[in-house]
Formats: C-alpha cells, structure tokens, sequence
C-alpha cells in the first residue's frame, strides 16, 4: 500500500479514537456543506424581495402563512424565513472566518520562519512585534482598526488577519527552530538550495501539524470576533448578513418576547464555534508529543 | 534590571507613537476629515472657519505634529453630540466601567474557583467532566449573544433582575458606586455575570491544572500523612498556593476585561466607557473616537509595562536576560 494513504489511515483511525471530537467533525462537515450549498438547501431565498413578504413578519416556530409556506424557525422582523437566513448566514460568517484564517496563515508562517531561519536582528524585530500585538485583546486591536478605518467587508477581514497573525507567526517560529538543526535542512543547504526554497519546501511542511491545530481553534476564535463586531455594528454591512448580524436585528425584538429572532442564529454560531473548537482540541492533543 | 524598564519605557513610548500615527491616520487621511471632523450641520462660512481653526489647510506632516501636542496636553476636541471636551466624558464613564470589570472579576473567582478545585481534586469523576466540558463551552459562546440570553431569561421571562443600565449610586468610604446600594446591584449583576463568562471557564482550567500538580507535592503527602483533615488540607494547603499563580494571571489580565467589557455595556444598555465608544462610532462623533482610542491605547500600554516589571521581580530569568541584551 502507498505509505503516504496508509499513514492518511492511521491518522484517521487515531482521530476516530475520540468519539466527541469525531461527531463535532461531522457536525462542522455538515454545516460546511449548508454553509457552501445554501442557496440549493434553503427552503426560500432570504434576500429575494418578491419571495419575502413583510405580512409574514415575527411568525413564530413551526408556523404556516396563508400560501402555505412552513416556516420552522418562524420569521424574522422583515418576513423572512429564519432557517434560509440562517444557511445564508453560516455561508458569510464562515466565508469570512475562513478566509481571514487562510490569509493570517500565510503571513503568519511566512514571518514565523523566516524569522527562526535569519535569526538576529530581523527575528529580534519580528518577535517584539508579535509581543506587543499579543499583549493586547484581539477584541480591542479589532476594535481599534474599525473605530480608525470604519466597517465594511474589507475592513473587517484585514481586521481579523491582523489580530491572528501573530499567533500563527509565534508557533510557526518555534517549530522552525527545531527543525531547522535537524539534517535534511543540512542536507538542503549542501545542495546548495536558495533560502526561499529551503523555508518554504523544506521546513514549512514540517511545521504544519501545529499550525494546522493553530488554524482550527484561531477560524474558530475569528467566526466568533466577527459575529461580536457585526453585532456591534463595527463589522460587516448589512448587504452580507452574517450570523452575528442576525442576532443583532433580532435583539430589538428581544423585549416583546420574540426570542426566536435572535436565538437560533446564535444557537448556529454556537454549535459552528463549538465543533471547531472540539475538533482542534482533539487535533492538539493528538500532535503533543508529551500526552504519548 | 533599570536597563531592561529603560528598554521597555522606551518601547512603550514607540508603540503609542506608532499607535497614535495609526489613529490619525485612519480618521485624518483615509476618510475625508472635513466631513468627520466637523460638525454636519455646520454652514460654509463656520466649515472654513473650522478647517483654519484645526489646521487642516496646513500639510501633513504639522498637523500630525499638532495633534501630537494637543494630544499631550490632554486636548483631544470636543464631543460633538455633548459638547463637552471628549476627554471629559470618557473620564466620567470610566467608574462605571470599573465598577462592573471588578464585581465581574468577582463573580469569577467565586464561581470558578471551588468549581477548579473540585475538578483537579477528582479529575476522574463525572461533575468534573462536567464542569470541563462546561467550560469548553464557556470558550465557545459568543459573549453577546449569552447576554441577549440571560435578558431574555431573567429580565424578560422571569422578571427577576433589570436588563439594562446602572442603578442607584450609593457612597462609601467616599467612593461612589452603584455596587455600595441594593438596587446598584441588581443592575449589575447580569452584566458583571455575562462579562465573566469567559474568565470562569479559563480560571476553571488554570485552577484545575494547579490543583493536579499541587496534590502531588510532598507537602501535601506530608499534611496528610501529619492526619491533617482532607477539608483542611484543601482548604488550607492547597488552596493557599493555588492562589499565587491565579491571582497573578488574573489580575494581569484585568485589561481584557475592560477591552470585552465594550459588548457587555452594548447589551446590557450599560452606561461606561464601552458604550461610549460604541455610541460615538455610531454618531460619527470623531473626537471621541480618537480621544477613546488614545486613551485606551495608553492605558494598555502602560498596563503591559507594569506588568513586565512586576514579572521581572517575580521570575528571576526574565531580569538576569534583559541585562544580557
């Protein structure tokens, strides 16, 4: 058998070992899967203004308007059904939250090894900066970059970027210093292989197993901050409707009893924000070298 | 050791300059400051007036310089919706902030505390599997939202605590807080129990951890072994030197606290420092956007100055290095 698939087995079976983070992975699979697909899973379209009629506002759970449209969540205040708005918001909370992890990523672990690579000068800089960035809230540095620069798509996902930057900078750093004593960096360096090719080809994919672990609990930090920022008010505009937008309109309606508005979208994020972060403890306890 | 806290001054010092640029940058450059920085319903003549008065037709680089110095001399422009000097207003919210930040701090240790002991004390048992998984996910609840939770159960359901804002002020020992009147203190203690949230979950780990480790010291097989009470040695011996590492972690961490009690006082209605800022991004009131953030910027930093220093008399290493570099 290929090693590379039977090591895949391997990892596999180890993974499935921890039943709690195997079901919370197949939760997250599904609600990726609602999240990517929620157009085709939606019962109605949430943003259509000929499908939403306001006659059908603040219906309760499990309620029926007069052309026979189920609605088992209810309505929102502007008539639109709370499961369809809660896909189509899944598919922007999780757009944003993935999509700023992929970015911090990248310049995290470009910074992080570089950094552990040339050492002296440049790493000292590096590291005093992801020092001072880490010593502030990341509500607050988020916070600091919207009050500055104001809200918006953009906006927000730079926000995200750089409060998690440093984290995955930080532990990109520190499994590059181990690997870089180890002998096929030698090696690589003996074939005379440029610096870029060397971090990049050599080292980064041995630095992967906790930046990975990294990536899975800081996603799942970020869905949450931006669902935070949204419901401020500081985070995304009303055009992308995320979940912590949805729970902010529903909040308004929060007095008069109508909890279901602000309720099951946070129940969304809750259960989203959870699995991930099930699903990354398990991964780390996996890679810790100490718990085996 | 005095040139590591001239090292770290220094730095302080840089990274509110950096700050500071960022802020002006951010309200002056990247949007239009005429438009942010004066009142909208001012007329053509008083706009002209107003850019004069500011600066704004002077170049960059001595604007910036202006705004440095006015910055130092504690003049960071008036609030447009009050009128009164930004600088004003967020120092009179500060106590509310305060207020709440402390008795949640409270709340916390409370709750997670005895609830940490119990769990390192029988890592085995089912509470404590419950209390972990409790506190995974404590960590994975948006703040917020379980704030909209507990007014929609105990304020709304229930009816048993208000929701929002703060209460009747009460004085002691010439301090004035709404903590000191009962009142006060039904106002808050759904927000002082939400913004808590968090801790308990990490203070529940940080204790728990402490207490696995402690158990298996030689004093404690000595206290016991003395025929010392299990509660007394809990109470006493364990309890005692779990104390030092939290109270340590958790006072550091007072800041963050401040920094998420921004959501808090959004829902809660709660009439501090968080809900200004928030209130003033909103209104487009610039002045205060800035003055908030400096302030906020400084407070942070001379925080995580303090915090070295303490570090540097607690742990020995980080001293010996910085007199190294």
């Amino acid at each position: 058998m290929n090693p590379k698939l039977r090591k895949f087995i391997e990892f596999c079976k180890d993974f499935s070992s921890n039943k709690v983070a195997l079901v919370a992975f197949f939760i997250f699979l599904l609600i990726l899967f609602v999240a990517i697909f929620a157009p085709l899973v939606s019962p109605t379209d949430p943003y259509d203004l000929n499908t939403v009629s306001i006659m059908n506002s603040r219906l309760p759970p499990f309620s029926e308007d007069f052309s026979g449209n189920y609605f088992l969540l209810g309505t929102d205040g502007a008539g639109r059904d709370m499961v369809s708005a809660i896909f189509y918001g899944l598919r922007v909370s999780l757009g944003v939250g993935v999509l700023s992890g992929i970015f911090a990523l990248i310049i995290g672990s470009f910074f992080g090894i570089s950094a552990a690579f040339f050492g002296g000068r440049y790493e000292s800089l590096i590291m005093r900066i992801v020092d001072i960035q880490l010593s502030f809230p990341s509500i607050l540095v988020a916070l600091i970059i919207l009050a500055a620069f104001g809200k918006g798509v953009e906006k927000t996902i730079i926000a995200l970027i750089l409060v998690q930057w440093a984290y995955y900078a930080r532990t990109a750093r520190s499994s590059a210093l181990v690997e870089i004593n180890k002998e096929y960096v030698d090696a690589a360096r003996c074939l005379a292989f440029g610096n870029t090719r060397i971090m990049f080809k050599h080292i980064l994919p041995n630095c992967m197993a906790p930046l990975i672990v990294v990536g899975t609990l800081q996603t799942a930090h970020a869905i949450s901050l931006e669902a935070t920022l949204s419901f401020l008010g500081l985070g995304l505009p009303i055009t992308e409707p995320s979940l912590g937008l949805l729970i902010g309109n529903g909040f308004e309606y929060m007095y008069s009893g109508d909890f279901w508005i602000s309720i099951f979208p946070g129940v969304a994020l809750l259960i989203t924000v959870a699995s991930i972060n099930l699903v990354g403890d398990h991964l780390r306890d996996m890679f810790n070298p100490r718990l085996h | 050791m005095t040139a590591f806290i001239c090292t770290r001054f220094a730095q302080s010092i840089l990274v509110l300059f950096i700050m500071s640029l960022l802020v002006f940058v951010g309200v002056n450059l990247v949007g239009d400051p005429v438009e942010m920085l004066i009142n909208p319903e001012a007329d053509q003549a008083e706009v002209e007036r107003v850019i004069r008065e500011l600066g704004l037709d002077r170049p960059v680089t001595e604007q910036y310089w202006y705004f440095l110095v006015n910055a130092f001399k504690g003049d960071l422009g008036s609030s447009f919706i009050f009128g009164e000097p930004a600088l004003k207003l967020i120092i009179q919210r500060m106590p509310a902030t305060l207020e709440l930040a402390l008795f949640s701090l409270f709340i916390s240790l409370i709750i997670a505390i005895p609830l940490g002991i119990y769990a390192g004390y029988n890592p085995d048992s089912k509470a404590s599997k419950v209390i972990m998984a409790g506190s995974i996910l404590g960590f994975s609840m948006p703040t917020f939202w379980v704030g909209i939770i507990f007014i929609m159960i105990f304020a709304v359901q229930l009816g048993w605590l208000p929701s929002t804002g703060r209460g009747e002020i009460g004085t002691f020992m010439g301090i004035n807080s709404s903590l000191f009147t009962l009142n006060g203190l039904s106002h808050v203690f759904l927000p002082a129990l939400n913004l808590a949230l968090f801790k308990i979950s990490s203070v529940i780990r940080l204790t728990r951890a402490g207490t696995r480790e402690i158990i298996l010291q030689d004093y404690i097989t000595f206290a016991r072994s003395k025929g010392i009470s299990e509660k007394r040695v809990v109470l006493i011996h364990v309890l005692k030197n779990i104390l030092i590492p939290i109270v340590t972690v958790v006072g550091l961490e007072f800041g963050s606290l401040i920094a998420f009690s921004t959501v808090t006082e959004t829902v809660f209605a709660w009439p501090g420092m968080g809900k200004l800022i928030i209130d003033s991004i909103y209104n487009l009131d610039r002045p205060v956007i800035v003055a908030y953030l400096m302030i906020i910027v400084t407070f942070f930093v001379f925080l995580n100055l303090i915090v070295d220093i303490i570090y540097t008399f607690l742990d020995p290493r980080v001293r010996i290095k910085g007199d190294h570099q």
